[in-house]
């Protein structure tokens, strides 16, 4: 087991405890940046989604994972982003200026989406975030002049410049600065002050506003920088699928996005990242299964949410620490051995308790 | 003009009446307790500070300012912090985390700049991690530092409450029954520990206990309830022995005697 | 006339809409007050129960009435495990952990229906009693189906407050969701209490699917009609019974009324534009206490 001496408070504030792990963070970086050289580009094209997804998803585990506000209307912020930066580079507007407004009116409507969390938690939250995703799923289908309801809408690619990202390498690059931003942004707002307040809502909201932490504004700000996140992810989901409709926008998405942070482990970055991957390359799975064990005729498109559906079931039972948690198990083995006892990690033996006296 | 005042306090809770036109004082400076049987509605005060219920009736005064009606955590911006009966802490975190969130209410920097991460955030952390070190040393809470509350035993948790409220460098301190679940020797080191808060670092305190030694050693005035009616107020040598203290603990009859 | 015939037939149509939302609200309800989960499932439940029902009418040739007791009976019995496997090992796990997984539950079992050979992702009928019956008065038309729903539904509640008011049995389980503690010192064994809740809710919600099924066919996206009565649950206050069938019946008829004279799309927003309102407001609902945590 390895031991830290930390001689300055600097130390203590590192984004990487021990000098290894930030050496292994850059080669994966390093390696993100070689792919495209070794893999045909329908991977590359995966490698895409799975960065957009991320970025959803580390939005997503800033409000749930560490703020503890269920949001099950998450993809209303997706689709506000796609929309916005659609309409917005279809008049004109270079992309460079679309993506942020498209964060930044998903951001706006996080507030008004937030409002109602300062009142309601937990259950009472995920019904009215549910509610609103599916008014602004209705307001989309509507705005005819503006979204081309059901019909969809063409996207072009997005340029910067002179610089067109319109092959998938190019894209993923694109795709892959925005996460890496996002995920240090992140981390950033999580060892500083703010990043504490929103787990100390999380733990105890009454202890919270004991220490000062309004709870309004921090929850509120918890809901805006994960609309602004959202939503840009949303900008760039847009301008690669080239073609957005309603259908991509419903509450099944929401749900995938609620997987990707349950699967992934909650309360860390790590896991954050880690759903992404697991809910995206899912359905390859399904697919080469489908090609090794025949098909069953029966299995739908639509079947990857049930699917979904049981993996969250599953992993809520058996695995509450997600991915990254049994990751970090895993290492904890090998850092303990030959010392690691059975049941370090046995959950403990709950008995009812009523939330109301 | 005194530091803190409750001013006719009266609140009710559907039938039950649990404050009933409270009123007492405390000056800067000194250790102020509130003593009473169980339901004497001393935590409810406590509550109604920090604004987590609103008074029916009343007012409460800090250095002047009118507090009865703010946000709950303004309270704690104006410098009033408290710890629980039954610890608040932030259980996902560790020992040292939660210390630093107490100093929440001093941060200078706003989200942009944490997001950042820019040059005034690391010296505020700087800082914030200085201050908190200070605490662990004041309150021997080295070997725990790291470690997450949540798997701590109570005793040391509380001690943890107590530098979480500390962090946040108040002017004054409610402390809820903080001898309450100690064995003899944490309950001397909380004593100790009161009385150099109260002595070095200035602090205005006032405390809810139970326990009666804590309360003769430690306070200069105490304030005795029953059922949400004051009974008396003074030194207190004059409060514990008065009778209708003695009453209202033990029944009619047999003597009090302090140990 | 006309207009009398309009409103009479739109406010028919509300509230037997509103019943199957009472239904399945109440279905909400029962476990909630009893268990503090919240079971997202609670259309999919709704929608197996029309499955089932179809299975055994079309397929098996049962007549109406013995299906639909036998469906309630079978859907009951999968109340009964789904409490046993799937909720029971997340008692006293954090609210998000419950949601969640009831979520996963309803994804899962939606998906699961096209899977199963003689199902499928179609829609599938069968034949009722009332299927094609209507009530005329004059020039006033009403559909059996939609009297036979409100009926029923009638029916069912009046056996279920009779059962929580005068039987032992439901007095212990409204004394278990009241004071769980208490409950078990007054010798009242818990887990038989959620069992026999989670087995009334699921039978309701089966009740439910085979009354709605001539309405709106039987599909695997039934339990998007659960969704719906949600707003209905937080209407009535997620700790009410009445309140539930109240909240389904005012759900039903605002959104009958808002689909004949409000332009298209409010009539799918408008439930949840109540909801989102009566959280706002009102979120004990109407019938509802406020309750705070004890510090």
């Amino acid at each position: 087991m390895r031991f830290v001496l930390k001689r300055h408070y600097n130390e203590d504030i590192k984004l990487f405890r021990y000098r290894s792990t930030f050496f292994w963070y850059l080669g994966l970086v390093i390696g993100c940046f070689l792919l495209p050289l070794v893999l045909s580009s329908y991977f590359i094209s995966l490698l895409s989604f799975i960065c957009i997804y991320s970025i959803v998803s580390v939005g997503l585990m800033l409000l749930t994972g560490y703020t503890g506000q269920i949001s099950l209307g998450h993809a209303a912020f997706f689709a506000i982003g796609a929309y916005t930066s659609s309409i917005l580079t279809k008049t004109g507007l270079p992309f460079l200026l679309a993506f942020p407004t498209a964060g930044l009116l998903a951001a706006i409507v996080g507030i008004i989406i937030g409002l109602p969390a300062l009142r309601l938690s937990g259950l009472y939250l995920a019904i009215v975030t549910m509610a609103f995703s599916f008014i602004v799923e209705e307001i989309i289908l509507r705005c005819e002049s503006l979204t081309r309801g059901n019909l969809g809408m063409m996207v072009g690619p997005p340029s910067i410049g002179t610089l067109s990202f319109d092959t998938e390498k190019s894209f993923f690059y694109l795709a892959l600065i925005f996460l890496i931003f996002t995920l240090l942004t992140a981390k950033n707002i999580l060892r500083s002050p703010t990043g504490r307040a929103f787990s100390a809502i999380r733990d105890s909201e009454v202890a919270a506003q004991a220490m000062g932490i309004s709870l309004p504004k921090y929850k509120v700000l918890a809901f805006v920088i994960s609309a602004f996140f959202t939503g840009i992810a949303g900008s760039l989901f847009a301008h690669k699928m080239t073609f957005i409709n309603p259908e991509s926008f419903t509450i099944a998405v929401s749900i995938e996005f609620m997987a990707m942070i349950i699967i992934g482990g909650l309360g860390s970055l790590q896991g954050a990242v880690l759903g992404a991957i697991f809910v995206i390359l899912l359905p390859q799975l399904i697919v080469l299964t489908k090609y090794y064990v025949g098909s069953i005729p029966s299995i739908q498109a639509g079947f990857e949410s049930g699917l979904y559906g049981l993996m969250i079931i599953l992993f809520i039972l058996f695995e509450p620490m997600g991915i990254y948690g049994r990751w970090r198990k895993v290492k904890f083995y090998f850092e303990l051995f030959p010392l690691y006892k059975k049941d370090t990690f046995r959950r403990e033996r709950k008995y009812y308790k009523m939330q109301r006296q | 003009m005194s530091y803190f005042e409750a001013q006719g306090i009266s609140i009710q809770f559907g039938g039950l009446t649990a404050l009933n036109n409270v009123s007492f004082e405390v000056n800067q400076g000194e250790v102020f307790s509130i003593i009473g049987p169980n339901g004497a509605g001393k935590t409810t005060i406590f509550n109604c500070i920090n604004r987590y219920y609103d008074l029916d009736k009343g007012m409460f005064l800090f250095r002047d300012d009118d507090i009865t009606r703010v946000k709950p955590h303004v309270v704690a911006e104006m410098g009033i912090s408290r710890t629980f009966q039954n610890t608040e802490l932030f259980g996902n975190t560790t020992v040292l985390d939660n210390l630093l969130l107490g100093r929440h209410r001093l941060r200078r920097t706003n989200i942009l700049k944490e997001a950042l991460f820019t040059q005034s955030v690391r010296k505020q952390e700087i800082g914030n991690r200085e201050k908190a070190e200070k605490i662990i040393d004041f309150l021997n809470l080295k070997p725990y530092r790291d470690r997450m509350v949540a798997g701590l035993p109570y005793g040391i948790q509380k001690i943890v409450e107590l530098g979480r409220a500390l962090a946040m460098e108040p002017e004054l301190l409610l402390l809820d029954e903080p001898s309450s679940g100690m064995s003899m020797e944490e309950t001397e080191d909380m004593v100790f520990w009161i009385s150099d808060i109260k002595e070095q670092m200035g602090v205005t305190i006032i405390i809810v206990e139970h326990d009666m030694k804590l309360v003769k050693e430690l306070s200069d005035r105490v304030i005795a309830l029953s059922f949400g009616v004051p009974l008396t107020q003074g030194s207190p040598e004059e409060v514990l022995n008065h009778p209708e203290v003695i009453k209202a603990y033990l029944g009619e009859k047999d003597a009090f005697s302090p140990a | 006339m006309e207009i009398i015939n309009e409103i009479l037939e739109t406010t028919l149509r509300g509230i037997s809409i509103g019943c199957i939302y009472g239904l399945v609200a109440l279905g909400f309800v029962l476990i909630y007050k009893a268990t503090e989960v919240f079971n997202f499932a609670q259309g999919e439940v709704m929608m197996l129960g029309a499955f089932v029902g179809y299975t055994l009418i079309a397929i098996f040739g049962f007549p109406y009435w013995a299906a639909l007791l036998l469906t309630i009976l079978l859907i009951g019995i999968f109340g009964i495990i789904l409490e046993r496997f799937v909720l029971r090992p997340l008692i006293g796990e954090p609210v998000f952990a419950i949601v969640m997984l009831t979520v996963g539950l309803s994804y899962f079992l939606k998906n699961l229906v096209p899977i199963i050979p003689g199902w499928g992702a179609e829609s599938y009928g069968f034949k009722t009693p009332f299927t094609g019956r209507f009530l005329r008065y004059d020039q006033l038309v009403l559909s059996w189906e939609n009297l036979a729903i409100i009926l029923l539904t009638s029916a069912l509640v009046f056996i279920l407050i009779c059962f929580f008011r005068f039987t032992r049995m439901g007095i212990a389980m409204r004394a278990a969701s009241q004071n769980q503690l208490a409950a078990v010192y007054m010798g009242i064994s818990i887990n038989k209490v959620f069992s026999l809740i989670w087995m009334i809710s699921a039978a309701s919600g089966a009740f439910a699917g085979i009354l709605l099924a001539p309405i709106t066919f039987v599909h695997f996206n039934m339990g998007f009609l659960g969704l719906r009565a949600l707003p209905a649950a937080v209407l009535g206050g997620f700790k009410s019974i009445p309140g539930a069938i109240v909240g389904g019946l005012i759900i039903g008829l605002t959104e009958s009324f808002a689909g004949f004279y409000l332009p298209a799309g409010w009539k799918n927003i408008t439930p949840y534009i109540i909801l989102i309102l009566v959280l706002i407001l009102r979120p004990e609902g109407l019938f509802g206490i406020q309750q705070k945590k004890k510090v």
